[in-house]
């Protein structure tokens, strides 16, 4: 199957983030869509630990450690950002302030239930950080992730078998093979690459997509 | 005369008993107050529980307090990190009590404290692992969790700049969780890079005003490549 390359999904995630939103990338994967954001559109970034308004990564030898973003890298500010406590910041999710967050994902069910902070596994240490938060409180949550994982099952499942992070939060799916939508009735393919056919999309996907 | 000045940090936790709550403010590096937690391990406090949106990075700092045995229990959001040895091997050997809570959920319960709020319903967690046993309410057709505030006996905050009365600056995104911790402990210790004259803060701009800070400390400015402030060459 043809498959959209880490940069084109990322590229392809920044088509449906509209002028003038706010918006948080999650870590890992999300983070490329940064670097794909037209510059005719005014998209304004926001990172949980205390910043609106977030620039690219500085030049060497100018990283400051107190300006990080969540993945605790050195970031820059734009003219007319912000800083603000933790509270503020989560409030700005959880009050349904930010138009979009985009997140990796372990798994993500026909209904958008979303698991992606943890695997469960006995010996495991857990850590959540701020990903429930961001999960449920965004008007729109976009996840990014690989289709199948690497043993070939599908990542898109009927229930999530991990412990959830959310419960149908996620609005839209972003793979190497397609865009699907989270429905009322399910997954609804929106785009998927060229030169493949939808029968050999519904292969590899572990619920039924509607055209 | 108020003067909240101490002379130095080891003096400001003189009286951090055992079994205290202790909050500490920062995100990974940025606005932990190193000199404060140092003075911590030298000053002796043992079964602590210490609030912290992290469980330590590498060996000095919180993950020195860690390995000195001090720490009973943590309260945090996201303990496992590349270099959070010290707390994964006194975890796995059950020797520290883990109480993971969402970040936005930590925040919002040390507001709470803060605040005088007995209580609050959020969305966050809902459904989850971390949300069992909880009590949860439906609110105009939406699924809420009910949960505590996280009061402690002392929060250490780092900001750039104080004056006598406690007032307080931050910089940049070393600010995270040092205005919530302030509010909610009995006792608050803040390290700034500068004390500044009574009256030389500007009003409009303080972001922690000093009825929420008890002791203030002045620490220097010390150049790393992980955190904190990089000192220019």
């Amino acid at each position: 199957m043809n498959r959209w390359t880490r940069d084109e999904m990322a590229q392809r995630v920044a088509r449906d983030i509209d002028d003038g939103a706010v918006v948080n990338l999650g870590i890992g994967l999300p983070t490329l869509v940064a670097n794909h954001l037209p510059a005719d559109k005014e998209v304004v970034l926001h990172s949980e630990n205390g910043v609106v308004g977030m620039g690219p990564a500085p030049a060497a030898g100018n990283e400051d450690y107190d300006l990080i973003n969540a993945g605790k890298q050195p970031v820059t500010l734009l003219p007319g950002g912000a800083y603000f406590h933790h509270a503020d910041s989560f409030a700005m999710m959880r009050g349904g302030h930010l138009d979009v967050c985009v997140l990796g994902a372990f798994q993500v069910s026909e209904r958008g239930d979303l698991a992606n902070w943890h695997t469960g596994a006995a010996d495991a240490i857990p850590a959540v950080g701020g990903a429930m938060d961001l999960a449920i409180g965004a008007k729109r949550t976009y996840v990014m992730m690989e289709h199948t994982t690497k043993k070939g099952d599908s990542k898109i499942v009927p229930a999530c078998t991990y412990p959830l992070t959310g419960i149908a939060c996620v609005s839209r799916i972003y793979t190497e093979l397609a865009v699907m939508e989270v429905t009322a009735t399910g997954l609804k393919l929106v785009d998927q690459v060229a030169g493949n056919g939808f029968d050999e999309l519904q292969k590899v996907t572990g619920t039924p997509l509607s055209r | 005369m108020i003067n909240k000045v101490h002379p130095s940090a080891e003096t400001a936790l003189r009286d951090v008993p055992d079994g205290a709550t202790v909050m500490i403010g920062g995100f990974g590096t940025a606005g932990l107050p190193n000199e404060l937690i140092d003075a911590l391990i030298t000053q002796g406090a043992k079964e602590l529980t210490i609030v912290n949106n992290n469980a330590g990075n590498g060996d000095t700092g919180l993950a020195a307090l860690l390995a000195a045995g001090r720490v009973r229990k943590i309260i945090c959001s996201f303990p496992r990190q590349a270099d959070s040895h010290h707390f994964d091997r006194l975890y796995r050997a059950g020797k520290l009590e883990l109480e993971l809570v969402p970040q936005g959920n930590l925040a919002e319960r040390i507001r709470a404290a803060g605040a005088g709020i007995g209580g609050f319903f959020t969305p966050t967690g809902y459904g989850t692992l971390l949300a069992d046993g909880k009590e949860t309410r439906e609110i105009n057709g939406r699924m809420y969790v009910l949960e505590a505030p996280i009061h402690a006996d002392f929060a250490l905050i780092k900001a750039e700049q104080g004056d006598r009365w406690g007032n307080l600056l931050y910089r940049k995104t070393a600010r995270n969780f040092g205005p919530v911790m302030a509010m909610a402990a009995r006792t608050t210790v803040a390290t700034v890079h500068e004390i500044v004259e009574l009256g030389a803060l500007d009003p409009e701009a303080i972001v922690t005003p000093g009825i929420f800070v008890q002791r203030v400390v002045k620490v220097g400015r010390v150049a790393t490549g992980a955190g904190g402030f990089k000192q220019l060459a």
